[in-house]
């Protein structure tokens, strides 16, 4: 983490209402930060919601904070310092429903945690929540996704094991990316959501933006969508251009992936019946028997190599596409938001150049007759008019530079995580690849060794057989 | 298909006995006499379409083989003697094979490459005039020729010298043999069904084991066709990620280089199977083959039980003349006789024709006497050379087989260093993303 962003990142009258790109140091104070929990409660609905008040410090030094270095990411192996791990899937049956807790156990030694262990349960919907939190909370980060809610395809039970076990890993993967990031991590939802008991988080949970609020936003989020953004820098642009694509490319690897499971599948089931083929011939032969049981025993060895390769395929690479296809929606989601960001900007800025044309226009006559009519003096009414409006530019200008940092501040945040996600998502992805590869490999290597021990028992056979000839 | 002489032969296409390092040295030919193919390399070099009339102002198109044969001494010696050469269709095949299952009834005769391609899996053409296919036949016409060349029995047969040797007017030759009006009631008795009451314990079992190979090589054939259609296609899905590879590399700088080549091998992974899957079709021959052996075998064995029965009918018919003249010469009638019956009904016969009767009677024995020696001699022959024969098939079956076997793990192992190899290179593709 480079030094000179947590320097000025801190000024002294507000400690602790940034979030530093370095932790480390600021641990204790981030401890006694209530206004970080403020923060987060403030935030309303994921699409543009209001700026939060706490977020005073210049936007000098908020662009700083998301300036990601390529080194800030690679911590030396002792640097992690929370681990949390997601296992133990266990079924609860109520009177109203059936639902699945996984069992998620933190060790951290970091200050904000009381404990350094922590084991809690948790639900699908509790991570939604958390994920729903660090939305809002940040709209133009990139938040890990979850696995899907539902499986359509393949008719898969939500609670067959298979499924669950899928789901675990990509809720493991999950917090691990929170985990991870410099910013995410410091979010009190996700503390909260390690390290509550049950009952604690369904009060914490009840504590969000009231149900009003929430639809003020709504509705201004879609007015500013549906206005749409007018003058989206370049760079965003070119980020657009590519999340399509490779949102494109994902869903394809993702289909072919599935699409060489099937096959693969297939291919087992008629293997299944071709290699009792030859042990039901070797009880008709003589001489042929060994080598016939041979062949129907290295056919059976192969199957076994080839149901094994076929879960590396299932269980690493698949996964791993899909959660890319859906991080593809994600981002398109982060641009979106951002773009609403700034359409409200734009709608601002229009708004204060008509109220100054309006301001600065001639008077109208049809104006100064209608307040003649209603008994006004022209001049005064003119006066008060100007007033009026002067008072409105001014609480504009005022709006605007808020939104101003607003924009600034949601920019940057995308910016300094776009660099961080294109790294891991090539880190990931040549990883699922290079290990389907080596499974590949090994999966050939040991039917090669299969069949070699095949021709190594014939000709045992060849020399057993003269031998015997030999002899007799 | 693995005499030794066959390395002599040229166009050879099976995964061949010269990579084994098993080396088949003892060939079962009955080797006092030279069989044919000692002295002579047949061939069956090409196929070639032709069209030709049929009856009735029809075209139809053909293909058609050329035959090459040439003396073995002068290619030994190293003078380079051009071969003689002939054509013929599969027609022409299938009429020698006929030809040859008539006048050696006690012979395992080789099969010919199956008339249409059957056991076909999804991309195998099912076409006669597929080039694969036309491919893999001439490859089974020439094995034929060979085996027939190399048995000590049928090797030295004329016809099928003319066969090799004598391309126009082998057609009426053959059919001079008269060996058609044979085939007819051969093809009937074959289809009979008749009670033996004293077979040859041997042949049954024999029978019995041509029935299990012929069930059990069909189920095996038809599995085997099955996987290699599925097969093929996990391959060639995986060309699907060689195209979006391709174009994914073009929105990634850091990622492009690496992705774009592991696009081609996953398009040279899929591309792979082609080859492997034309290969294993050569063992699907060989399997194919013995598939077809068995029907040859059963039909040795059925032809020792219709031996038997003519003659166990031949005695009993002996017998029960011999117990008529007994009868009619002490005057008791135990058997049933027509001539006996009518003297019940119209009064008896006079002495003449008592006398006339006997003597017939005895003419008849004596004639059945002499039929049921001969018949008796000549099922003792057939036992011998037709057991003989069947000996020398199971020798030659079981060599083949492992043969093939063994060509089989070869393949694999050949289909499995190809898949190391491309993943290897994937491997180094993707960690230069």
């Amino acid at each position: 983490m480079s030094g000179n962003v947590a320097d000025s990142a801190i000024s002294p009258t507000s400690p602790t209402q940034t979030i530093p790109a370095d932790l480390s140091g600021q641990m204790l104070e981030l401890d006694e930060d209530d206004d970080l929990e403020v923060f987060s409660k403030d935030t309303t609905n994921t699409d543009g919601g209001s700026f939060n008040a706490s977020m005073q410090t210049s936007p000098g030094s908020m662009i700083n904070q998301y300036k990601f270095d390529e080194e800030d990411e690679e911590q030396e192996p002792g640097a992690k310092d929370i681990f949390i791990t997601v296992d133990d899937p266990e079924s609860h049956v109520t009177t109203i429903e059936t639902f699945i807790t996984y069992r998620v156990l933190t060790k951290t030694t970091r200050g904000e945690f009381d404990s350094s262990e922590y084991e809690v349960r948790r639900r699908y919907q509790d991570f939604l929540w958390l994920r729903g939190r660090l939305e809002e909370a940040h709209p133009t980060l990139i938040v890990h996704p979850l696995p899907e809610k539902f499986v359509m395809k393949g008719m898969v039970e939500r609670f067959n094991d298979d499924f669950i076990e899928t789901r675990r890993r990509a809720l493991h993967r999950f917090l691990d990316r929170v985990a991870d990031h410099p910013i995410l991590s410091c979010n009190e939802d996700f503390r909260v959501f390690l390290s509550a008991q049950a009952w604690e988080l369904t009060s914490h949970k009840k504590q969000g933006p009231g149900f009003l609020t929430r639809m003020g936003e709504t509705v201004r989020a879609v007015a500013a969508s549906v206005r749409g953004v007018k003058n989206r820098p370049e760079e965003f642009n070119s980020i657009q251009e590519y999340v399509e694509a490779f949102s494109q490319k994902m869903t394809s690897l993702d289909r072919i992936t599935q699409r060489i499971t099937k096959e693969e599948k297939e291919y087992l089931e008629e293997l299944k019946e071709y290699a009792p083929t030859y042990t039901l011939w070797s009880g008709s032969e003589e001489e042929l028997a060994e080598p016939l049981k041979g062949m129907a025993n290295s056919l059976d060895r192969c199957y076994q190599e080839t149901e094994e390769q076929g879960r590396q395929l299932s269980d690493c690479l698949a996964p791993a596409l899909h959660e890319y296809v859906l991080c593809s929606e994600t981002l398109k989601a982060v641009l979106r938001r951002r773009d609403n960001i700034q359409a409200e900007l734009e709608a601002k800025n229009e708004a204060l150049a008509t109220k100054r044309a309006d301001r600065d226009a001639e008077p109208r006559e049809r104006g100064v007759v209608w307040q003649s009519l209603l008994g006004k003096n022209p001049e005064e009414a003119r006066q008060l008019k100007q007033q009026r409006l002067a008072g409105e530019i001014d609480e504009l200008k005022e709006e605007i530079d808020k939104m101003e940092d607003r924009v600034e501040w949601a920019n940057n945040a995308l910016k300094g995580d776009w660099g961080r996600w294109q790294r891991s998502m090539r880190s990931d992805l040549k990883e699922a690849f290079l290990s389907t590869a080596q499974k590949n490999v090994d999966y050939y290597e040991k039917c090669l060794a299969v069949w070699e021990s095949f021709l190594l028992s014939m000709r045992a056979e060849v020399s057993e057989v003269d031998q015997r000839a030999g002899d007799s | 298909m693995a005499d030794a002489e066959r390395e002599d032969a040229a166009e050879t296409d099976t995964p061949n006995a010269s990579d084994t390092q098993e080396k088949n040295t003892n060939i079962t030919m009955a080797e006092d006499g030279s069989t044919l193919l000692k002295r002579m390399e047949i061939t069956v070099a090409e196929a070639e379409k032709r069209t030709g009339k049929k009856a009735v102002n029809m075209q139809e198109t053909y293909t058609v083989y050329l035959l090459e044969t040439r003396p073995s001494a002068a290619v030994n010696e190293g003078q380079s003697v051009a071969p003689d050469a002939l054509w013929r269709r599969y027609s022409e095949f299938e009429l020698l094979r006929n030809y040859l299952l008539v006048t050696y009834p006690f012979i395992v005769v080789p099969p010919l490459p199956e008339k249409r391609a059957e056991f076909v899996w999804h991309k195998l053409s099912a076409d006669n005039m597929d080039p694969d296919f036309v491919e893999r036949r001439r490859v089974g016409l020439e094995n034929f020729l060979l085996r027939v060349a190399s048995h000590p029995v049928m090797s030295s047969d004329g016809i099928f010298y003319h066969f090799l040797t004598q391309e126009r007017g082998w057609k009426e030759v053959v059919y001079e043999t008269g060996f058609q009006a044979k085939a007819e009631s051969r093809l009937r008795a074959l289809n009979a069904t008749f009670r033996v009451k004293n077979p040859d314990k041997r042949f049954m079992e024999m029978k019995h084991y041509s029935d299990e190979l012929q069930s059990i090589t069909s189920q095996l054939l038809r599995a085997r066709a099955r996987v290699a259609d599925r097969l093929y296609g996990v391959y060639k899905v995986h060309g699907n990620y060689g195209r979006v590879f391709s174009e994914w590399s073009a929105i990634e700088k850091e990622m492009g280089d690496g992705l774009q080549s592991a696009g081609h091998h996953m398009d040279a992974y899929a591309a792979s199977i082609d080859d492997i899957l034309e290969e294993e079709e050569h063992y699907a021959d060989q399997i194919k083959e013995y598939l077809f052996f068995s029907e040859a075998l059963r039909a040795v064995c059925r032809k020792h039980e219709l031996s038997q029965y003519e003659l166990e009918t031949e005695s009993l018919d002996l017998a029960s003349k011999k117990q008529q003249r007994d009868e009619l010469a002490t005057g008791t009638m135990r058997t049933f006789s027509f001539k006996g019956m009518t003297t019940k009904l119209f009064g008896q016969e006079t002495a003449d024709q008592r006398e006339a009767r006997l003597k017939l009677l005895e003419e008849q024995i004596v004639e059945g006497e002499e039929t049921v020696r001969e018949k008796t001699t000549e099922c003792e022959e057939h036992v011998c050379s037709g057991w003989v024969d069947i000996q020398r098939f199971k020798e030659q079956k079981d060599r083949d087989l492992r043969e093939a076997f063994i060509n089989y793990a070869f393949m694999q192992m050949s289909m499995c260093r190809k898949g190391i190899q491309m993943w290897t290179n994937a491997k180094e593709c993707f960690s230069k993303m």
